[in-house]
């Protein structure tokens, strides 16, 4: 089954055609851009490229899999808003994945590994996994220092993500290089059971994390300067 | 007529989801979801709560247009969708919805100026648009007025607000008077009671002086200073506050600036179709006014009924059609949304 996957929950947007058979999941096209401040300009363009890549049509989709973060806002909504749109259109399945288990999973490999990706404000997204690339524990929002004194007491060995990058020397753990973005193929993956079972699609709610930046009104403020 | 282009609007530059569909000039369906409720107790739209409700609400607000104007969205000819002016969060989540439409349904999509389509509104309820025309469009986030020349191409901004928006005014004073949010509704309940006349506040940019530099500019700051002073006092006399009086003579003197200064535009170009839209349209005073005033000097006011006023995506829907009835080709897919568009931009 040909299925659309897309992620805009970091600086990457990512769209991929992977196709799911009964053994496996093969990524038949992929587009990815790193540009934290154009979303919302990106992730359409590549949508199409991915389906014209492969001579398909929209029509042709089976399921669509979304990464649901954590990210930052207003450029995570991108991808969901895209997938949840076009599984309308087309009547099929949305699924949402942990954005963090698309670069956790792939980089387990054997060993307990700390993803991370960039949260701004000197914070970061991430979570922890088991050498199987199972999640223990996250996704959570913090400090790298929070998130190494985790890893830490886990007896974490590594790192991986563009968060764990750029904290590199708070974290204090050897870095994998890939992947540093959610991996598409790894979404797939990580939907591919669902998606072979024919499961109803998720509501592609966004793990934000963080609460809307509005403090409510507890006194009325004077209308005079 | 089942030959005019069936199209989709969608709107989400504030705090109001909203799709619309029309077929030329005939509104089939206008599905809104609002999300001002959760809004209320800060005062004021936050942004990050409208684009997460944005987010929420744009597939059920799609499948009720859909299901109330009878078509699937394989029929639709093209999707228009608000590209700018508004909130940037909050207009990113429908363009990448209309995008996402347009992709998976193969359509054209056109990213369109939310205040030229306050304007195209009009024509769902009172046909075509005679140009050129003068807009006075009023609301919680603009106060502008324009001339439309050509509403396919571009319209030319003849003066906007210096200071606050017109609505924004209307809400300062009902949270001053104890009304709740948003304020314009209750202002104008309120002053039905009141005497228009009760209190001169002032009228901002009508002095000689003011209009030689800012002749078809607004301001509303002056206003909000002098109502609250003059509601202060009172207060701290230990008077009671005639809030009927106040949200009267507050309304009188916004509706007064904003008819003279929009008639004013009309004579001098001698125009004789003045168009006003934007959610303050609905205030039941500056439509009576506007009226009155421009039947002296043969001038036609168009106002659409006020459902239509406030945001929504039948306008976006309308402005849409009247774009693919002028033959202006749709936008590209990667197309921004541009929170600051201005206004000599109707279509990117
Ligand atoms: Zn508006």
């Amino acid at each position: 089954m040909l299925v659309l996957v897309v992620d805009s929950s970091t600086p990457a947007v990512t769209a991929a055609l992977v196709e799911v058979t009964a053994s496996g999941v093969v990524t038949r096209a992929h587009r990815c851009t790193v540009d934290a401040r154009a979303h919302g300009e990106l992730l359409a363009p590549q949508v199409d490229a991915v389906l014209a890549d492969v001579g398909a049509r929209p029509t042709d989709l089976g399921a669509i899999v979304a990464g649901l973060g954590p990210g930052p806002f207003t450029g995570l909504r991108v991808g969901l808003v895209t997938a949840a749109t076009m599984g309308q259109v087309l009547d099929i399945p949305a699924y949402g994945v942990c954005s963090l288990d698309a670069i956790g999973y792939p980089a387990a490999a054997g060993e307990p590994v700390l993803a991370a990706s960039d949260a701004r404000r000197r914070e970061v997204y991430w979570a922890i996994y088991d050498g199987a690339g199972q999640r223990l524990v996250g996704p959570e929002v913090g400090t790298p220092l929070v998130a190494a004194e985790r890893a830490r007491a886990l007896s974490v060995t590594v790192a991986v993500g563009d968060g764990a990058h750029r904290y590199a020397d708070t974290l204090g753990l050897p870095l994998r290089p890939e992947p540093r973005y959610p991996d598409a193929n790894a979404l797939a993956t990580l939907a591919a059971e669902r998606i072979r079972a024919g499961a109803p699609g998720d509501p592609l709610t966004p793990l934000y994390l963080r609460r809307p930046d509005a403090v409510a009104a507890t006194a009325r403020k004077p209308v005079l300067p | 007529m089942a030959d005019e282009p069936l199209i989709l609007g969608i709107e989400t530059s504030c705090d109001e989801t909203g799709v619309g569909i029309v077929r030329g000039h005939t509104l089939l369906a206008d599905a809104l979801a609002s999300s001002v409720d959760q809004h209320a107790r800060f005062g004021g739209v936050v942004p990050e709560v409208a684009s997460r409700a944005h987010l929420e609400a744009i597939v059920p607000t799609m499948q009720r247009a859909l299901t109330e104007a009878g078509v699937a969205l394989a029929d639709i000819d093209a999707i228009a969708v608000t590209a700018g002016p508004g909130l940037a969060g909050a207009l990113l989540v429908g363009v990448a919805a209309a995008k996402g439409y347009a992709v998976a349904a193969e359509k054209p999509v056109y990213g369109v100026n939310h205040l030229a389509a306050h304007v195209a509104v009009d024509t769902l309820e009172h046909g075509p648009l005679p140009e050129p025309a003068v807009a006075l469009l009023v609301s919680g986030g603009h106060s502008s007025l324009l001339l439309v020349d050509d509403l396919a191409r571009g319209v030319t901004p003849l003066g906007a607000t210096i200071d606050d928006a017109a609505g924004e005014a209307f809400d300062k004073i009902a949270r001053l008077l104890g009304l709740p949010f948003p304020g314009g509704p209750y202002i104008d309940r309120e002053a039905r009671a009141g005497d228009p006349a009760a209190i001169a506040f002032p009228r901002g940019l009508t002095a000689a002086k003011d209009l030689a530099a800012h002749r078809y500019d607004f301001s509303f700051s002056g206003l909000k200073t002098a109502v609250a002073r003059w509601v202060e006092a009172r207060q701290r006399a230990g008077e009671p506050v005639p809030v009927a009086d106040v949200a009267a003579s507050f309304q009188e003197a916004v509706c007064d600036v904003l008819v003279a200064k929009a008639l004013d535009a009309c004579r001098t170009s001698g125009i004789e179709t003045l168009v006003i839209g934007g959610g303050v349209a609905a205030n039941s005073r500056l439509r009576a006014m506007a009226e009155q005033r421009a039947a002296r000097h043969g001038i036609r006011v168009r106002v659409p009924r006020p459902g239509l006023c406030t945001d929504n995506g039948a306008m976006v829907a309308a402005l849409g059609a009247h774009l693919v009835a002028s033959g202006v080709a749709p936008s590209r897919l990667d197309l921004p949304a541009d929170s600051a568009m201005p206004l000599t931009t109707v279509s990117v």
